[in-house]
């Protein structure tokens, strides 16, 4: 098991050098630089802010110096913000993703498992229509349209909760951009929970449960409930680096100053270390979690071991 | 040569005598048992419908997505004029732009969906096919492509190298490949070992042909579900990138940049939002019950 983890997270260095690899690359095959749009500036102190960025210097050694800088955990400064460091806006910027995503995440799964476990119970009834309906609606709206409808009616007719902003951590803040954010997700949980636990219901192991008169309700809970979650736990994995990088959209309608909409204007503004730097961070959440989700599948499912 | 095969024909007793059932190709037996499934009918009746409506309207309206009527500004929908979905902000038929709107997005879909399944496939039967090292290899590829962040990139790409449709298809296309390439090298790795291949290989068939002829049409079934089901991710995808303003460009619109056009104004003209946004949920929502019927009649896990 200690081997497992080890291995993969030595797999995992690779992944994230290739990942930075091709993201420098991107970055400076593109057409412009960094300094292009301020026209105003005369050649000879555009050359001297270049040369302070190291941006004069040929692109093997740029690269070698931005490994060696990320090595030690520093991103370098942003181009865009002066005298502020990639580190500080990602350091402010993503307790609140992640605060909000971790929100939704629970919100969906709150929401979505219920319903995914009785529409599998009442099988090719209303009970599976109409939810499983409604879930298909939840895939097919996008996020945009969600969050101004609940920004409608919460906020500005009913007056229950602030149309957005961000005070810090409270709890009327975070619930409508959370709940728009879960929205997809508790259609995917809903829509895989619903298909597991169908599966699960019809194996021999359950038959038998009922055959000796175990009451239906400890058939689920006790006998049903683990190994139709199993088909979750390797979904949630993706999700949660899904629901954290998805948020750009969220922070842009409820006004939250995370790093998602960071990395849209620093994309603008050719901010080459502040987007390299979010990407890697994606990457590396992405890596992560994928990592937690296979780990805890083999804690969970003893026909799972790996070596 | 052909003799001895002849010979042995002529000594069964005729064929036609016996009555067998006629038989029913994997195809004719999928749609038939997909016309059974009354949600996916319903699904690709409605999106015939939209289809339709999205190539004719634009066509003999009089109207066109880009002319400003000063004197029709957020007009809510009416017969006056014919305007039935009412006007935008400069006035232009929203009927007119909503149907542009389909056929872009639409559009979109379809190129992207191409690409990558294109890409998809032929990686994903050229690792299961080849096998080995060279399999080990692609794949490993595939994961370290999992892990590289898809919406960062796909900004990136489309910030840095200008805003033009064709790279959204690329760029759209290029990056959601991957769960093609892994199934169909699965199913191509299921297949290779399978008796008829075998039977292929040892009757003299070359390897390309064995591709062409046994391989690909068995892939066909599990490609056509997955295509169905990415036309609506990329869709989203698009409209995505068009509320950030990375996507379409006016005055060309698209279902989602209109959907965040009619958004930023909900309170005071909600139809704008509305109109667009029912659209867009109707194709995203017939493609997926179109694409999860599909699965269910040709997957033969489903059976």
């Amino acid at each position: 098991m200690i081997r497992y983890t080890l291995s993969r997270l030595a797999g995992a260095i690779p992944t994230l050098l290739i990942i930075i690899t091709l993201s420098f690359l991107l970055l400076h095959a593109a057409p412009g630089g960094p300094f292009d749009a301020q026209k105003q500036i005369p050649p000879a102190i555009k050359a001297n802010i270049e040369r302070m960025y190291h941006l004069d210097e040929p692109l093997y050694k740029q690269y070698a110096r931005y490994l060696w800088n990320i090595s030690s955990g520093d991103f370098g400064p942003s181009y865009q913000y002066r005298e502020t460091s990639v580190n500080e806006i990602i350091r402010e910027g993503f307790p609140i993703d992640a605060l909000i995503g971790g929100a939704a995440l629970l919100g969906a799964l709150l929401i979505g498992l219920p319903i995914g476990i009785i529409a599998a119970l009442r099988r090719n009834t209303y009970w599976d229509y109409l939810p499983m309906g409604l879930a298909m609606i939840g895939i097919s709206i996008p996020v945009f349209v969600v969050a101004p409808i609940l920004i409608l009616v919460f906020a500005v007719n009913l007056h229950w909760l602030p149309a957005g902003g961000w005070v810090g951590i409270s709890p009327s803040h975070i619930i409508l951009p959370a709940l728009a954010l879960a929205a997809p997700y508790v259609a995917y949980v809903a829509r895989l929970m619903r298909g597991s636990m169908v599966e699960v219901l019809n194996s021999p192991y359950i038959l038998m449960a009922r055959a000796k008169g175990v009451p239906e309700p400890l058939v689920i809970l006790r006998h049903a409930m683990k190994p139709a979650l199993m088909p979750l736990v390797s979904f949630l994995g993706p999700a949660t680096a899904g629901i954290i990088t998805g948020s750009i959209v969220i922070e842009t309608i409820f006004g939250l100053p995370g790093i998602g909409r960071a990395f849209v204007d620093g994309a603008l503004n050719r901010d080459y270390t502040l987007v390299l730097g979010v990407t890697i961070l994606y990457g590396a959440l992405i890596v992560f979690f994928n990592l937690l989700a296979d780990i805890s599948y083999s804690l969970l499912d003893p026909r799972v071991r790996y070596e | 040569m052909s003799a001895a095969p002849n010979q042995a024909v002529v000594s069964i007793p005729p064929v036609a005598a016996i009555s067998a059932p006629a038989g029913r190709s994997l195809w004719a037996d999928a749609m038939a048992r997909l016309m059974q499934n009354r949600f996916a009918v319903a699904s690709a009746i409605l999106l015939g419908v939209i289809v339709f409506a999205a190539i004719i309207v634009p066509w003999i309206s009089p109207y066109n997505y880009y002319t400003p009527q000063w004197a029709l500004l957020d007009l809510p929908p009416t017969w006056h004029g014919g305007h039935i979905f009412g006007t935008d902000d400069l006035g232009r038929d929203l009927l007119v732009r909503v149907m542009w709107g389909c056929r872009i997005s639409l559009f979109i879909g379809l190129i992207a969906t191409i690409v990558s399944v294109v890409i998809g496939v032929l990686w994903g039967a050229a690792a299961g096919f080849v096998g080995g090292h060279v399999d080990s290899v692609m794949m490993r590829i595939v994961d370290i492509l999992y892990s590289v962040p898809f919406i960062p990139f796909v900004i990136i790409l489309v910030v840095m190298f200008g805003r033009d449709l064709f790279l959204i298809f690329v760029a759209i296309g290029a990056v959601s490949w991957l769960d093609i390439a892994r199934i169909v090298r699965g199913q191509t790795l299921s297949l290779g070992n399978k008796e008829f291949i075998e039977a292929a290989r040892a009757s003299g068939v070359s390897g390309p042909s064995i591709v062409v002829r046994h391989l690909v049409p068995n892939l066909l079934g599990i490609v056509v579900i997955y295509a169905t089901l990415t036309v609506p991710s990329v869709i989203l995808f698009e409209a995505f990138l068009s509320f950030l303003g990375l996507g379409v460009q006016a005055p060309m619109t698209s279902l989602g940049v209109l959907v965040s056009d009619g958004a930023s104004e909900l309170q005071s003209y909600p139809y704008l939002l509305f109109i667009p946004a029912v659209f867009l949920a109707l194709i995203v929502y017939c493609l997926n019950y179109l694409g999860d019927g599909l699965r269910d009649v040709l997957d033969p896990k489903e059976r």
